[in-house]
């Protein structure tokens, strides 16, 4: 399937080995990526904070480009937090349709234009909707035996469920257990899973930020997690990148290698840990590595 | 009627004991209540069992408690619809029924509502301080206005967002939603006379509005749909765009360094985010005490991600940038939207969801491209 892609900051900024991992993943899915190289920062939803007006024109030029794609079947995102800020500037603009027409205005200077209804899906959402936990099953190569992975959502692609469409018949905040199943490994089941990384007010009160990561770290350790998984960067940044210091307000060693989900299901569909990026974390993951080399060793 | 097996959180402390499950059995049609089962529990097996609550209509907030770990009103929950939610989740149809969060337990599911959510309803002078003069008649509002802080009046005070706000279990001086909340009511009231010493007071309290980690938890845990956190934006957006108030922590800074970075880059520069957010929003801002102080203790993890190759040297200084093309169009939205506003409030197009509802177009022909399979409601 062809894919508008939308990579997002983060992922060509502080977590390159995520941008990089999607890339090595997509072909082994069959999914064609038509980079959003063109598309504007989604704002976080701090800029909506700050302007809604703003926000909105902002993503509905992204949705525009998106929609110029030919033949994409819908735009996919790889960050927890596009997909959250995105779906929120999205429900105004296609509750609307004057407001719509006055966005649209302000980008008719760039010749774009956002027509209501645009399909945007987070890349764990594209695996279970598009490509179904069955045809994953399928192609894995390396099942994930023994890994006990524990799964982080990031706030913004589980809350609130109404806009993000999670139904009864369509769980999206119960995709990464799926996933991390279908692909052979372990759910851990922790506190932390749903709760959010701290990262949106690391500026604003370090501590108490550094102190959920913490937190939801130990909390995975405590029950016996070689790894966690995330399909959202913000959150790799505050769990990953900010371990050493969140060990320092918890006062506790830590260590728990926090992988990004592309990385996890390129490990299963047989790609090298190098590959995938993962000497480029602050919390090497060691146990993830031994992991592979083990199961690499035993298959030889 | 159906078989219904409860999952109850007990705790006595006059017991001595610690905190314990227990499960029990009840009888009921499934559009009864939660709530229906607790009271049967007590009225049929055990009569000690702890539980407020008065209305059983969603009316008096009284019996606010946490099922299958998620907050809410005991009455306003279906038991049929809690026993799916279980299987759903893989407890297997078994209805865990707790105490709610953040708060003591005074016994079982009742909590201590004075020790934390009345605590901080009195913190933000929630009563009306009529703007002065006081007219001789009625005061006279516009429409919009009253309808739009119906939103937080709809509150009933049960409890459930602070029960569960992420901010407040990490931080539990944090102000917390219900009273933000609460804090819009009179903000958003025209009628008020002190709209910017409250804003002020909720600023400069490092605990108070720029405190919330935008978790969405208090959105989805509200019976009512108070949309606490969205109250939370509003009051950050009129305090810092309006009254030009700058709060106790980086959080006025941080939203002009982000939008700022992104009128001159089209993307996040992380690098110069966070100094700018510390130091002042500009290239300059790094230099600044409290910026170098900041960057000063998040060396350890600098150092580890330059040498991890996370981030290059170049991609730290440069950031990277939207082709120029691309730039100009961005600059543009900008200077249409932000240049028409002036800093009166009344300029700003907001479109809220809550006063206007949404269109019925449902119906409009599908676009080309990345066009939706299964429209959105």
């Amino acid at each position: 399937m062809k894919v508008a892609y939308w990579p997002g900051c983060v992922s060509r900024g502080f977590t390159p080995e995520l941008h990089g991992a999607t890339a090595k993943v997509a072909p082994l899915l069959d999914i064609e990526l038509v980079e959003l190289d063109r598309a504007n920062c989604c704002g976080c939803g701090v800029i909506a904070e700050h302007n809604q007006e703003l926000a909105d024109t902002l993503n509905a030029r992204t949705f525009a480009l998106a929609q110029q794609v030919a033949g994409a079947e819908l735009m996919m995102n790889i960050c927890s937090t596009c997909q959250g800020a995105q779906s929120e500037c999205q429900e105004r603009l296609d509750a609307s349709s004057e407001y719509r027409e006055h966005i649209n205005e302000t980008l008719s200077g760039e010749g774009l234009r956002y027509e209501r209804g645009l399909t945007n899906k987070n890349f764990l959402w594209v695996l279970v909707e598009e490509i179904g936990l069955d045809e994953l099953r399928a192609r894995v190569k390396r099942p994930l035996s023994n890994l006990k992975v524990g799964p982080f959502y990031g706030c913004y692609i589980v809350r609130p469920r109404e806009r993000l469409q999670i139904e009864e018949e369509q769980p999206r905040d119960r995709y990464l257990e799926l996933v991390i199943e279908a692909l052979g490994g372990t759910v851990i089941d922790y506190a932390g899973a749903r709760k959010c990384c701290g990262f949106p007010i690391v500026t604003m009160n370090k501590q108490a930020s550094l102190r959920q990561a913490g937190t939801h770290l130990g909390d995975a350790l405590d029950a016996d997690a070689d790894c966690l998984v995330t399909p959202c960067p913000l959150c790799h940044l505050n769990l990953d990148l900010q371990q050493p210091l969140a060990e320092g307000v918890v006062g506790r060693r830590l260590g728990l290698p926090v992988l990004h989900l592309p990385q996890l299901v390129g490990l299963a569909l047989g790609l090298a840990p190098e590959e995938l990026g993962m000497g480029r974390h602050v919390v090497r993951p060691k146990s993830v590595i031994d992991w592979s080399t083990a199961v690499v060793a035993s298959a030889a | 009627m159906a078989d219904f097996t409860l999952r109850v959180r007990r705790y006595d402390p006059e017991s001595g004991e610690a905190p314990y499950w227990e499960e029990r059995t009840v009888s009921l049609e499934e559009h009864r209540s939660v709530l229906e089962g607790i009271l049967q529990i007590k009225a049929r097996s055990d009569g000690s069992l702890g539980i407020r609550c008065s209305c059983r209509a969603a009316i008096c907030g009284s019996c606010g408690v946490r099922i299958n770990g998620e907050p809410g009103l005991a009455c306003k929950t279906h038991i049929g619809a809690a026993q799916r939610h279980s299987q759903a989740i893989g407890k297997g149809g078994v209805i865990e029924v707790e105490p709610l969060g953040n708060m003591p337990v005074i016994k079982d599911l009742i909590v201590d509502m004075d020790a934390v959510h009345w605590k901080k309803i009195q913190r933000v002078t929630p009563y009306l301080i009529g703007r002065q003069p006081v007219p001789e008649r009625e005061y006279i509002v516009p429409r919009e206005s009253m309808l739009d802080i119906t939103q937080t009046m709809a509150c009933i005070q049960c409890g459930a967002c602070v029960s569960d706000c992420l901010s407040m279990e990490a931080d539990p001086g944090f102000i917390g939603p219900a009273a933000l909340a609460k804090a819009y009511r009179f903000v958003g009231d025209p009628r008020d006379d002190r709209r910017h010493e409250r804003l002020l007071d909720l600023s400069e309290d490092p605990q108070g509005i720029f405190d919330c980690t935008h978790c969405f938890k208090c959105v989805q845990a509200c019976p009512k749909e108070v949309n606490p956190m969205g109250q939370i934006m509003r009051l950050r957006r009129i305090a810092s765009s309006d009254e030009q108030i700058v709060d106790a922590n980086n959080g006025v800074r941080h939203e002009a360094a982000l939008s700022t970075l992104i009128r001159d880059y089209g993307l996040l520069h992380e690098a110069e985010l966070l100094p700018r957010s510390y130091g002042g929003n500009s290239w300059f801002g790094k230099f600044h005490p409290a910026a170098a102080r900041e960057l000063l203790s998040s060396l350890p993890a600098i150092v580890k991600a330059v040498l991890r190759r996370k981030v290059s040297p170049r991609q730290a200084l440069l950031g990277h940038k939207l082709p120029p093309e691309d730039l100009k169009a961005v600059k543009a939205i900008y200077e249409h939207v932000e240049g028409r506003r002036s800093p009166h409030r009344s300029e700003r197009y907001e479109l809220n969801l809550f006063i206007v509802g949404e269109d019925e177009d449902g119906n409009e022909s599908a676009p080309a491209g990345a066009a939706d399979k299964e429209q959105s409601a």
